[in-house]
């Protein structure tokens, strides 16, 4: 059960991102201090090596919430997917 | 109008056919077919590995079509887009655009590849003829190019 002050997200991470964290997705227990997309990376970073490998440089990793691009200052709001990806290189 | 992923070929032929069928009403049509180029910047590439967001990718890829529908007056489009393992020289993707007059049919291409590229849930993972395989790096070229959009 989550208390009040966490709630339940999915984690999804693509390509170098994926690699680097070791996981394709997961699922945690986020505070609600956690506001932002950028809060979130923060927080991230905090959870291992391979979270500070994989946002080294976080102005290259693009996020999306509920399958929606977003910027870094998104707030996370309801969302229940949140995805951590490169710029995108398909076409 | 539709988008798809798969990871099978296409027919571009066979796909103009089932998108337009026998209307007379369309005046221009625009296929444009991306494929696995063999080399970049002097590496000699064997293939590409395309990773998408499945859960994202055509929702994406479907709000494109509809931008691409609410600028230009297009009587018909089609996006295909494969993913998994690609070697040199197959297709990766196909955009068909069907207007009454060709500059709509072009200028639709054009926009619906530079934002597939800047925009739709895709990466290339490289591999070079020598067996060594890296991430492709997004080019700037692309942000530049979706940017005479707006």
């Amino acid at each position: 059960m989550s208390s009040a002050a966490t709630r339940r997200v999915r984690l999804l991470y693509f390509a170098w991102v994926r690699e680097k964290i070791g996981c394709p997705e997961e699922s945690v227990e986020l505070p609600v201090s956690v506001a932002t997309v950028a809060d979130l990376v923060a927080w991230l970073k905090d959870r291992g090596p391979q979270y500070g490998d994989a946002f080294a440089r976080p102005q290259v990793v693009r996020a999306a919430l509920d399958r929606v691009h977003v910027k870094p200052s998104a707030p996370l709001g309801a969302a229940q997917e949140i995805a951590f990806f490169p710029p995108v290189t398909g076409g | 109008m539709s988008v798809r992923v798969q990871t099978e070929d296409f027919d571009v032929a066979a796909e103009t056919e089932k998108l337009l069928g026998s209307r007379t009403d369309v005046g221009a049509v625009v296929t444009f077919t991306g494929r696995v180029r063999g080399s970049d910047e002097g590496r000699e590439i064997a293939a590409l590995t395309l990773e998408h967001y499945p859960d994202m990718t055509e929702a994406e890829m479907a709000r494109i079509e509809g931008e691409a529908q609410a600028r230009w007056s297009l009587q018909a489009s089609l996006v295909v887009h494969r993913v998994g393992e690609l070697k040199a020289g197959e297709n990766i993707v196909l955009v068909i655009t069907a207007a009454a007059h060709r500059q709509a049919a072009f200028e639709a291409a054009g926009f619906l590849m530079d934002y597939l590229k800047t925009r739709a849930p895709f990466w290339k993972k490289e591999t070079t003829s020598a067996g060594e395989s890296g991430w492709v790096d997004a080019r700037e070229q692309d942000d530049t190019a979706a940017k005479r959009w707006t």
